[in-house]
């Protein structure tokens, strides 16, 4: 079914995608749009099919994303597809495969002359004792079934964690009428204080938190600085949790903890960026302030490889704003290249908004980091990776006693990350044992091996041997 | 850093280093292993941990492999903790010339003194319930057995610890220590290990340590593909293999081959090989391979069509131009012990391949004659 190629392919529908597909298409490209939801919107406008009215009001700036809907409306789309591979260079061209999640026998191959991967991020796990509980969310996991189900996770629910997603997320389950118990921030809201410079630039962001704090005073939710949920508890599903206070180190305060009753816990400690796909490609990458592993690109959002732009959350967490901004950038410059023209200067006005807006986002790395101290909440017998049930004491054990120094080497001898979601849930907190149990810091290569996933979603054997018959284009 | 001499050096902290480690430690030696990576971080890593008598037919490998799996019996039980599984392999041919075949290779195989069961394709689903019924039928190897390859290598070097021997990965070596043509230790990017004796087991970079030393041990990469399902109850109870993976081992084409080996894991993923390719260090992810083995996988066991693939990975085997190993002191570089080249089967022969250089080291006569596994077999003197 050899096509002719698309000028771009642009892998995801979230905020950074439907811009790079707009912008794209506003510059005469031919554009196809993958993604793996049935929506478009991502997770940051995930809704139900036909309904944004219904969650309309939990969703922010939904002008910018009909806008976005618009303007993307010309791209050939692939929803519901998981790409599960990619291939190729700017000189033979770009192959990206996928399978289609409804369809037993769905599979799409198509090729593209350039490719803008915007794929997002996902809630960064930190493990605690009984975080296997059913009742146990995280926070990304309670906003989305909210988001796209109108379902909530629980009546008495606790939200901890770190960072200001925590906010919507209280203030959404709040307004659909769960009792938020409390948000337990670990850090403090005072860092915010030395950095009024950043956020001063970014107007819209202080109405935004000012609307949620606002929000929370109105159901009167609690929100504790300082202060972690350290523990579930439960027989078979979280009957309550163990919250405490932190001190500098994210060590427990001696005789501050507190039993908390609740039916729920919405945890979230900021977010992992999604790399197996630009990983798979070839492209550079740095550890990030936020301590995760990101792909580096240039002023045009261009890779280390040619032909491979990356919008959004995986080169940086930022945001949505931060990601439309990134993906009309990405989107311009990959329509542009192919289709003969060199990169013309990013307009002044996306410049300026993508450096406040990155601004921004350090200043938020800053006053709400990820500190080693977690490591002191866990006992040996906590799981680390749920999917194939390794515990702490087995991860340091692959270093102390099995001569592990590297993540990659901890996960193949415990098994920890070699389950269903690969190491998805666990990679950051396998890294960290395994960094704090080798006496190093967590190194750009350490986050490598447990974020390079070569099949990038499952396939089953039957499609990928039923696609044997037509290999495509080269 | 440290200059104190050791008796044996090591290099490669992989599952054939870490065996010498081990025989060399347990009869008196001190040892240092050195690894420039991480503990089984090469084609140990890569590798599904057959150790298969059933492969081979009779001659020095088949020897060695008999050996071998004797050794890694006693190895479950002294040092342990690395899945062994003595589960068996089922080989099956497609066609009633293709069992004729296979029945002939039982034939010689056991007068060897391999256990072999020949089952009619009538038989073989009591062995595999799920395998496809259009099979001509198969041979039953109850000596095949297989372990966790990279738990193997990290145990084995703990056990070599706690009787002394040091590891130090991330220690790369960059040549060699000589007293006129004696090699009498190695330099590192960590400084200079003196020893009376080094073994190169790097595995598929040995002809690259080799030629450190001056010498010429051809070792190549022959790139592999394994896909890994998500976990399941066990449904594929022994290691399935075509019989034509016995051909794929021993072909010279440097073309893809592909052939089916399926087996389950303790862990309840199922395994997926089989592929050869000779293209260098490539890593680059061959979709064509992949589809390669899916479909084999699905031609043998149908049930499988539904199963998820959650994970692919890839190693570089290191073949000889005559597939055997390379297993002895190197004439050409007295001191030096070459223990390399195993190819695919280097989890299976790593334990009588560490046991025989430990006994030569030791000036013992060794369990098996090295001979046909000599490192200047490859030199002028025998190509002229």
């Amino acid at each position: 079914m050899a096509t002719s190629p698309y000028d771009v392919a642009v892998v995801g529908a979230g905020p950074a995608g439907l811009a790079a597909a707009a912008a794209a298409l506003a510059g005469g490209a031919r554009v196809a749009l993958i993604d793996a939801g049935r929506q478009p919107g991502g997770q940051y406008w995930r809704h139900r099919p036909g309904d944004l009215g219904a969650v309309a009001d939990l969703h922010h700036d939904l002008r910018t994303f009909r806008a976005l809907v618009a303007g993307a409306a010309g791209a050939v789309t692939f929803p519901g597809h998981h790409v599960w591979t990619m291939s190729g260079s700017a000189a033979d061209g770009f192959v990206v495969r996928s399978v289609a999640g409804d369809d037993p026998r769905g599979t799409a191959e198509l090729a593209a002359r350039s490719l803008v991967l915007a794929p997002g991020a996902y809630d960064r796990q930190v493990p605690f004792r009984s975080w296997d509980l059913p009742g146990v969310y995280t926070a990304g996991g309670a906003q989305a079934l909210l988001k796209g189900n109108e379902v909530l996770v629980g009546r008495r629910v606790v939200v901890g964690g770190t960072g200001p997603f925590l906010l919507p997320v209280a203030a959404g389950l709040a307004a659909r009428g769960a009792r938020v118990v409390g948000v337990y921030e670990a850090n403090g809201p005072a860092g915010w204080a030395r950095h009024a410079g950043a956020v001063a630039r970014v107007a819209a962001k202080l109405t935004e938190g000012a609307g949620y704090a606002a929000a929370l005073a109105r159901h009167r939710v609690p929100f504790h600085a300082r202060q972690a949920v350290v523990a579930a508890h439960g027989d078979d599903v979280v009957e309550a949790v163990t919250v405490a206070k932190l001190d500098h180190e994210w060590r427990v305060v001696p005789g501050s903890e507190r039993v908390v009753e609740c039916d729920a816990v919405a945890v979230g400690w900021g977010f992992t960026p999604q790399l197996e796909l630009p990983l798979a490609l070839g492209v550079g990458t740095r550890v990030d302030a936020d301590g995760s592993l990101v792909v580096e690109v240039d002023e045009h959002q261009r890779t280390t490889v040619p032909g491979v732009y990356v919008a959004g959350e995986a080169c940086g967490v930022g945001g949505a704003a931060l990601a439309v901004a990134e993906g009309e950038i990405a989107g311009t410059a990959a329509a542009t290249a192919t289709t003969g023209a060199g990169p013309a200067a990013v307009p002044a006005r996306l410049r300026r908004r993508r450096r406040a807006l990155r601004r921004f986002a350090a200043a938020m790395h800053a006053v709400h980091p990820v500190r080693d101290g977690w490591q002191t909440w866990l006992g040996d017998d906590t799981l680390v990776c749920r999917c194939e049930e390794v515990t702490a004491g087995e991860v340091r054990a692959a270093v102390e006693d099995l001569g592990a120094t590297d993540p990659r080497t901890a996960k193949l001898l415990s098994r920890a990350g070699m389950g269903w979601c690969q190491g998805r849930v666990c990679g950051y907190a396998t890294a960290c044992l395994t960094a704090s149990a080798c006496g190093s810091a967590v190194s750009a290569l350490d986050l490598q091996g447990v974020s390079e996933r070569p099949i990038a979603a499952p396939i089953s054997l039957g499609r990928l041997a039923g696609d044997a018959g037509h290999t495509g284009q080269q | 850093m440290p200059t104190d001499a050791a008796d044996v050096v090591v290099i490669g902290a992989g599952v054939v280093g870490a065996a010498t480690a081990w025989y060399a430690a347990r009869s008196g030696r001190s040892v240092t292993v050195v690894d420039r990576g991480s503990v089984a971080g090469g084609t140990t890593g890569a590798g599904e941990g057959n150790i298969l008598v059933s492969d081979k037919p009779p001659g020095a490998e088949l020897d060695l492999a008999r050996l071998s799996s004797g050794l890694w019996r006693e190895l479950a039980v002294e040092v342990g903790g690395f899945e062994y599984d003595p589960k068996g392999g089922l080989v099956v041919a497609s066609t009633p010339a293709g069992f004729d075949a296979l029945v002939a290779l039982a034939a010689e195989q056991s007068a060897a003194g391999i256990e072999t069961v020949v089952v009619p394709a009538g038989g073989l689903a009591e062995h595999e319930p799920h395998l496809t019924p259009s099979l001509a039928g198969g041979v039953l190897y109850p000596g095949d057995a297989q372990v966790q390859p990279m738990l193997a290598a990290a145990r084995l070097l703990r056990a070599a610890r706690a009787k002394g021997a040091r590891v130090r990965t991330g220690v790369e070596v960059t040549g060699f220590l000589r007293s006129g043509d004696r090699v009498t230790g190695v330099r590192t990017s960590a400084g200079d290990l003196p020893a009376s004796t080094v073994v190169n087991a790097a595995g598929t970079w040995g002809g690259e340590i080799a030629s450190l030393a001056g010498v010429d041990v051809p070792v190549l990469p022959r790139r592999g593909f394994i896909l890994v399902t998500e976990p399941l109850p066990r449904i594929v109870r022994h290691k399935v293999y075509a019989a034509e993976y016995v051909a794929d081992v021993a072909s010279d084409d440097a073309d893809l081959q592909t052939s089916p080996v399926i087996e389950g894991t303790e862990a309840g993923t199922i395994l997926i090989g089989a592929s050869r390719e000779r293209v260098g260090y490539d890593r680059t992810l061959s979709v064509r391979v992949l589809r390669a083995l899916a479909a084999q996988a699905v031609a043998l066991f149908p049930v499988l069509a539904g199963v998820q693939v959650i994970r692919t990975y890839r190693g570089f085997r290191p073949y000889c131009p005559d597939h055997l190993p390379v297993i002895g002191p190197d004439p050409r570089a007295p001191g030096l012990y070459h223990a390399c080249g195993h190819e695919g089967a280097g989890i299976g022969l790593a334990a009588a391949t560490g046991r025989l250089i430990a006994q030569l080291v030791d000036g013992e006569r060794p369990d098996l004659d090295v001979a046909p596994f000599r490192p200047e077999r490859f030199g002028p003197e025998v190509a002229a």
